[in-house]
């Protein structure tokens, strides 16, 4: 809990102090400042949801965006070394979130024709619309939220999980095996390079999960607000 | 030993099953970055961005209206020169005219000149030629007595020999005559 304290902290501090001075020609840091909210900004929301309906969920769709890079960093911050988002709360709260951002979309631009646009595709016969219903209910309103979760989270426990078995094999090696005298211990070297690979690697992914995620709120969104099939 | 495992999994937090503090935590913390970036960050960036926007294509336009500016001045500036030459070239016409006539009219006068000067001269001759004609024929006639005086020994008296010499005179002016008509 003190991590995503922590975190919630950190991300304020930033989003604050970046946006405190925006000015026409960007100094240095606000043109860092700019790059990433401007990347959430037009290419995951306005690219997916075009200007109009993309600035109503801009807000809420760029803070899925930054908690869930904030708590996805966590993992390889030294000192912290979990990430936020490698426990099943968070996870399921921006999969809560993001469906519930995609159903009051629909609703409120269809109304209850939204489930029926949703489930039922026009012009097939009833057995063939009945069948595709139920897939369409499967895979819109249960697996959708399901497969949000635990994408993010089976991406941050295993990254977690990658990085625990090689700083421990490390450790062992290094301090059991070679302390013990037997020279199978330099292993540990090779443990600690793949150790310091995965580290790069779970940055990567921490980003590139916080994108998905985000764009894939948004996808839903605009999936819920286009017209009909 | 059945019971013991699942006492084991009871005590370890399962991975797919959420904790309530985890939930409530969870939220707060999304919560409050929301309220962040409600509050805070979206409407600064798009002030920004919009204001950016704005002086990017304000400035474009400023741009082209200059270029219109410049584009219409240069059509005025061309259409007042084409009108400056047409004009030099009328000008340039006219005084072309202008010399043609004037070249004519000299032409004119001078030659009515030259037909004035030739009249009068040629009124002159008749006269001077008429004035030596008849001093001429007053001269002749009186050498031509002193003549035929001189010959005959004898002085002719004035009657006899004025109409001698008017006879002779008259013959001299008809041979005379019959020689032009028969030059004729």
């Amino acid at each position: 809990m003190l991590i995503r304290l922590l975190v919630v902290v950190v991300l304020v501090l930033f989003l604050w102090l970046g946006s405190r001075r925006m000015t026409l020609v960007p100094s240095r840091g606000q043109a860092a400042f700019e790059f990433v909210t401007g990347f959430v900004r037009n290419n995951i929301v306005i690219g997916t949801l075009g200007q109009k309906d993309g600035k109503r969920f801009m807000p809420i769709l760029m803070t899925i965006f930054f908690v869930t890079l904030g708590m996805n960093l966590t993992g390889v911050i030294p000192g912290l070394q979990i990430a936020g988002t490698s426990v099943i709360g968070l996870p399921l709260i921006m999969a809560v979130i993001a469906y519930a951002l995609f159903i009051y979309a629909g609703v409120r631009k269809f109304g209850g024709r939204y489930f029926k646009n949703a489930l039922i595709l026009p012009g097939l016969n009833p057995i063939m619309a009945a069948f595709l219903a139920i897939l369409e209910l499967l895979s819109t309103f249960i697996l959708r939220p399901i497969t949000l979760c635990l994408r993010l989270l089976m991406n941050m426990v295993a990254g977690h999980m990658l990085l625990v078995l090689c700083f421990a094999a490390t450790d062992f090696f290094f301090f059991t095996v070679l302390a013990g005298g037997n020279p199978l211990g330099l292993l540990g070297v090779g443990t600690f390079a793949f150790g310091i690979a995965f580290t790069l690697l779970e940055l990567f992914v921490a980003a590139l999960q916080a994108y998905v995620i985000t764009i894939l709120a948004a996808i839903y969104i605009q999936m819920a607000l286009a017209e009909e099939h | 030993m059945l019971n013991a495992f699942v006492a084991k999994a009871a005590a370890t937090p399962s991975l797919l099953l959420p904790q309530l503090p985890d939930l409530i935590w969870g939220t707060l913390a999304f919560v409050i970055v929301l309220v962040v970036v409600v509050w805070k960050v979206v409407p600064r960036l798009n002030a920004a961005l919009d204001a950016r926007a704005d002086a990017i294509e304000g400035g474009l336009k400023r741009a082209e209206e200059a270029q219109a500016g410049a584009q219409e001045a240069l059509e005025r500036y061309n259409s007042q020169l084409a009108e400056a030459r047409a004009a030099a070239a009328g000008i340039r016409d006219q005084a072309r005219e202008d010399a043609k006539r004037i070249r004519a009219e000299l032409v004119e006068q001078a030659q009515a000149e030259a037909a004035r000067v030739l009249t009068s001269a040629q009124a002159q001759i008749e006269a001077e030629r008429q004035g030596a004609l008849v001093s001429l024929r007053a001269e002749v006639g009186a050498i031509a007595i002193d003549l035929a005086s001189g010959v005959i020994g004898e002085s002719l008296n004035d009657k006899r020999s004025n109409d001698i010499v008017d006879r002779f005179l008259a013959d001299l002016e008809a041979s005379e005559a019959a020689a032009a008509k028969a030059k004729a």
